[in-house]
């Protein structure tokens, strides 16, 4: 075993650990921190489950160390909503576009859509298909989610925004 | 927990580096882990000991030195991909990495990480060689240079030694109003290329060659520079005549590499078609007033 110690920001909670060095971040966060609601797929970077939010970019969490995250902020799917339990708008256009059955896929989606409408608010739907292509859906045929998208991109822009359609 | 043990080394200079690199058993140089990750987490790859290089902030930046285009080795893909210093002098490149995996993949994987890699079918490698790009590393004797056309000295191995480090890329801009185009077919979007095809051409003003470089992926272990074609085609018209015949010299392609799913003829097939469309697309860019729609 080669334990590092590090410390982490998760979701503006600082944690303090000693990890193994092959640790990978996903397993650091869903079995040393009992963050759970990050998913572990393919855990060889194909299926996007797993994403999470370095600072504020999006990463596969399978395909990072838990020792390279020491003094970074991490965002996971349970940082997203409200602190008093609301749901974030990106979520909630998700509950009523029907863009998740399963939920399986849900945190990397909602992590990855996250940082693209904190990049670009008004994407275009061919934008949103961009973004979610390395994220693997097998109930939803992807639509619902781009639709969710779109609503919550215009939610977010105010009701005087024009749509990029 | 996917991969074997290690030890972990997070050194902040590139000489401490090369000293854990010198000292160290069996170890392996940890870039943006796009590539090395997965294979330790399949234990395709088991080393004793991983030197990550992303605590060295001198490996990242892109930065124009006189007239050099100089990329750091650990530069993220999305940095590279949304610069607007590459947009102006190497378009192609922003144009290639619209095709090069995922937006959560570009935010950690690197240009050096891709170009020690080494894929044949990736993209990354095709556009430094159709730019006649160079490559730095430094190891215990010193700095050293390594050509695009030279760096590949077999399947998947770049030509450095085990005691080096990769510190950058280096190439000359080609000149204002140049055409451009980088095309490939993936069976996905974000896939990597079956075959990919990079073109860069300069023309007069009687619309005529005057300078050229086709680089192709997917059909050897290395990118294939069509030098034969680039030569022939010199002071040529830029038409359909021009770009047939550059069709035709990838039939003289000996052993062109193919997998289970994708034969060779089938591969030299895809050339030849991608090569007439990217030359098509960038003889159209060239001194083109309207060139710089960078869609996407």
């Amino acid at each position: 075993m080669d334990n590092i110690h590090i410390k982490v920001s998760v979701n503006h909670r600082t944690y303090e650990r000693d990890v193994d060095s092959r640790c990978t971040l996903g397993d650091f966060l869903r079995h040393d921190l009992g963050l759970t609601g990050t998913h572990y797929g393919c855990e060889h970077g194909v299926c996007g489950a797993c994403t999470v939010l370095l600072d504020t970019k999006s990463v596969r969490s399978c395909l990072l160390l838990a020792v390279q995250a020491n003094g970074k902020k991490i965002t996971t799917v349970e940082g997203l909503a409200h602190k008093d339990g609301t749901l974030s708008v990106l979520q909630q256009a998700f509950t009523e576009c029907h863009a998740l059955q399963c939920g399986f896929c849900t945190p990397g989606m909602l992590t990855t859509l996250t940082e693209l409408l904190a990049e670009n608010p008004s994407p275009t739907e061919a934008q949103v298909k961009s973004a979610i292509s390395g994220n693997l859906c097998r109930c939803t045929g992807y639509q619902p989610i781009v639709d969710a998208t779109i609503l919550a991109a215009s939610r977010l822009r105010g009701p005087l925004s024009p749509s990029p359609q | 927990m996917k991969p074997a043990p290690f030890k972990y080394h997070s050194p902040t200079s590139v000489e401490e580096a090369i000293q854990l690199l010198g000292e160290l058993d069996n170890p392996k140089l940890l870039a943006g882990g796009q590539s090395l990750m997965p294979m330790m987490n399949f234990r395709f790859m088991m080393p004793t000991h991983v030197i990550d290089l992303n605590q060295i902030q001198a490996l990242s930046g892109i930065e124009l030195r006189g007239e050099t285009l100089y990329i750091g080795a650990m530069t993220r893909q999305h940095d590279i991909h949304t610069s607007s210093l590459i947009k102006i002098a190497a378009p192609i490149i922003a144009e290639a990495y619209d095709m090069v995996s995922h937006r959560q993949i570009r935010n950690r994987g690197t240009l050096g990480g891709s170009l020690c890699h080494l894929d044949p079918s990736s993209e990354q490698p095709c556009f430094i060689s159709v730019l006649d790009g160079s490559i730095d590393v430094v190891g215990p004797n010193g700095p050293r240079s390594i050509k695009m056309g030279e760096w590949t000295s077999m399947y998947m191995t770049p030509a450095m030694s085990e005691q080096e480090v990769m510190i950058g890329v280096h190439f000359s801009p080609w000149p204002k109003g140049h055409g451009w185009a980088f095309l490939e077919y993936s069976r996905r979007h974000g896939d990597y290329a079956i075959v990919g095809v990079a073109v860069l051409v300069t023309l007069n003003e009687k619309r005529e060659i005057t300078q050229l470089a086709i680089s192709i992926c997917g059909i050897s272990y290395a990118p294939c520079r069509l030098s034969n074609a680039e030569l022939k085609l010199l002071g040529m018209k830029a038409d359909h005549n021009a770009t047939t015949i550059a069709a035709q010299c990838i039939d003289a392609i000996e052993d062109i590499m193919e997998d289970a799913h994708n034969s060779s003829d089938y591969r030299r097939h895809l050339a030849k078609i991608y090569t007439q469309r990217a030359l098509e697309l960038a003889f159209h860019r060239a001194n083109n007033a309207d060139h710089g729609q960078h869609t996407h």
